[in-house]
């Protein structure tokens, strides 16, 4: 095992809510290994945990149970300073609604990771506008959102995930709010962005035939993995969901 | 996050919501108008009566009966003539003494008439206080000595009286008694909204025998010089409260009537600044207010921002910039509208208003120091939100 080679690991991963004094666990012992230039799709049923699993593998939140080790880094050992680095360097996230900051332009919604990395704005706004470049918006720098389609959105959103050029995209159901055609046009940059960079991507999607692209497959249901195809370096799921009737 | 790059996103920030940022910075720039308004006015205020006990004279001696403090009521005088003459051979010169008895009479010429104040007065008043007479002549002591019915018109009771005519020679009448007018003193101009031009000098002789009393309000003296001033007043009260046992008596310096002003219009500037920090404090108040919107609002943003790589300080420096740039902007307004306004009170009103540099930096120091300790909450609430529930917030 080359662990330093692995983008993510995620071992008997538990993550339980507490509300009003009852515990809700949303994810149950989930182990899993992105590698680098992995393609991973995720799919399940509704509050099967996706959602949470991958800001978990995001670094976005911690697990309340189990060991995540994100770039080499354990992340129960990071400060909440730390954790935000880890985001910053090693992580890119695309969400079903966007996120990208209104009355700010496409350029500067792009550039806006490189902001918390110190970088001067020549340099953020040239890179930025390289990174639009290359998903297809060279001709719409300088548009606020609200002056884009769904589909630039989005292409912005997965600009500003991959300017830092992270060793993981995330992307939980990112054609979730578009038609069909555009929805896989956007399919498409993502695995093309794949396969060039070589950044891992990590896809949640209820699109059975999106998810058979893949290189590998994670079925989820209440809260842990039932069904994960072989692949080389892949820990079967330790225990069975002790629920399931 | 560089600094320059925080200032400019919380600058984006409010020109976003200008209407509401102008509302919220609103109660600052009022509340530090009002601070630079009534500090200059009191200041101000302060300035005018030093320059005005300055220019008395110099190494001014004031002798009254009573103590000069600051809640004794004034007591009726005992002093007479005779004292006068006792304090005269204590000083070793008669001219350096001066006194008044003081009383408010209707004065007329022909037709005209006006209230003013009357002071009974020996000679040497022009030598022991600062006084010019623009026409005619002062009172000699020939008119002190025979009690003649002359009198010196201050400059607004001659305008009124006579207009642009020439009062020297011409007859008045004091409470119904004829006077010629042998002078007319040069003007002295205002202050803090008392003419000092209205009023009109006699002989006191003759007020003793107008009024039909022998009192003396107060004795000035012009001591030779200010080493000695004070073992003179010394002098002075000993040898008055010898004559008059069971009275008591005080010389005061200008500096001790300066000191005792200066205390009560330090006590004024007090009240009025603190009463202008508090609209500043309810000024803070709305824009802690406004800033907590804010984050609320922002939500969805700060999830992004922390997501994309934000540190919790990040994002409560940029809020915390937010709340200070409001309240500086504000404070800046503020500090312009203040001193126009101190300056037109100046010019409509009786009231001087002084600008000091120290009250402007007052104001735009508290303004920024409200804009943090007003910020401060906000902010942290902003840096700890959890970005997964941020994100989901619709
Ligand atoms: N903040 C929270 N507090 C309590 N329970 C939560 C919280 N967030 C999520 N859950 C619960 O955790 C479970 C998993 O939620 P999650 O969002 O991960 O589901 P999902 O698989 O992404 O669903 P969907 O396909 O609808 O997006 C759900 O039962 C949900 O109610
Ligand atoms: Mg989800």
């Amino acid at each position: 095992m080359t662990r330093a080679a692995q983008a993510v690991e995620a071992t008997d991963v538990s993550r339980t809510y507490e509300l009003d004094g009852v515990s809700v666990p949303a994810l149950r012992g989930v182990s899993l290994v992105i590698e680098p230039g992995d393609y991973v799709a995720i799919v399940g049923p509704s509050g099967s945990g996706k959602s949470t699993l991958m800001h978990l593998l995001g670094g976005l939140d911690r697990p309340t149970g189990g060991r995540l080790v994100i770039g080499g880094r354990d992340v129960s050992t990071l400060s909440p300073p730390e954790m935000a680095r880890l985001r910053n360097e090693t992580i890119g996230f695309v969400f079903q609604a966007f996120h990208l900051l209104p009355r700010t332009s496409a350029v500067d919604n792009v550039a806006l990771p490189l902001v918390y990395r110190g970088v001067g704005a020549r340099e953020r706004r040239a890179k930025a506008a390289e990174m639009l470049e290359r998903v297809g918006l060279g001709h719409r720098l300088h548009h606020r959102p609200n002056q884009l389609s769904g589909g630039e959105q989005q292409r912005v959103a997965i600009a500003r995930a991959l300017v830092t050029d992270p060793a993981v995209l995330l992307a939980d159901e990112p054609t979730g709010n578009l038609d069909t055609a555009t929805g896989a046009a956007v399919l498409a940059l993502l695995e093309d962005l794949n396969t060039t960079s070589g950044v891992a991507l990590v896809l949640v999607t209820h699109d059975r035939d999106v998810a058979a692209r893949a290189h590998r497959q994670i079925v989820m249901r209440d809260g842990a993995i039932v069904s994960a195809p072989a692949g080389p370096s892949i820990p079967a799921p330790r225990r069975p969901t002790e629920d399931e009737s | 996050m560089r600094i320059a790059e925080a200032w400019r996103v919380a600058l984006d920030a409010l020109r976003a919501n200008r209407l509401r940022s102008g509302l919220t910075m609103l109660g600052v720039v009022i509340g530090v108008a009002a601070v630079v308004v009534l500090v200059a006015i009191g200041t101000g205020a302060k300035r005018e009566v030093e320059q005005q006990v300055e220019g008395l004279g110099s190494n001014l001696l004031i002798v009254v009966p009573g103590r000069l403090e600051f809640n004794s009521a004034p007591s009726v005088s005992r002093l007479s003539l005779s004292d006068v003459d006792a304090v005269s051979r204590v000083v070793g010169d008669p001219s350096r003494v001066a006194v008044t008895v003081t009383s408010g009479e209707t004065v007329r010429a022909g037709t005209r008439s006006t209230f003013t104040t009357v002071q009974g007065v020996l000679e040497t008043t022009p030598q022991v206080f600062v006084r010019n007479v623009a026409r005619g002549s002062y009172l000699t002591s020939s008119d002190v000595d025979t009690a003649r019915r002359v009198a010196v018109l201050g400059a607004t009771v001659a305008r009124t009286l006579f207009g642009d005519r020439d009062p020297i020679g011409q007859q008045v009448s004091v409470a119904g008694v004829r006077f010629r007018v042998i002078g007319v003193f040069a003007p002295l101009g205002q202050s803090l909204g008392v003419d000092r031009d209205d009023e009109v000098h006699i002989p006191v002789t003759t007020a003793h025998r107008l009024y039909g009393t022998n009192r003396i309000d107060g004795i000035a003296v012009k001591a030779p010089d200010r080493e000695r001033i004070d073992a003179l007043g010394e002098r002075i009260v000993a040898e008055l409260s010898k004559r008059h046992p069971d009275t008591e008596f005080s010389a005061v310096t200008q500096e001790q009537i300066l000191g005792v002003l200066g205390d009560i219009l330090g006590v004024l500037t007090g009240v009025l600044a603190a009463i202008a920090g508090i609209s500043l404090l309810v000024g803070g108040v709305g824009v802690s207010n406004i800033m907590l919107v804010s984050v609320r609002e922002r939500t969805r943003e700060i999830g992004l921002r922390k997501a994309v790589g934000a540190r919790p300080r990040d994002i409560g420096v940029q809020f915390l910039l937010e709340a200070v740039l409001l309240t500086t902007i504000g404070g800046v307004t503020g500090m312009a509208l203040g001193v126009g306004a101190a300056l037109l009170v100046g010019e409509l009103s009786p009231v001087p208003a002084a600008i000091t540099w120290w009250s402007l930096a007052l104001a735009f120091g508290v303004s920024a120091a409200v804009g943090i300790i007003f910020g401060v909450v906000p902010a942290q609430r902003a840096g700890r939100l959890d970005p997964v529930i941020a994100l989901r917030t619709e």
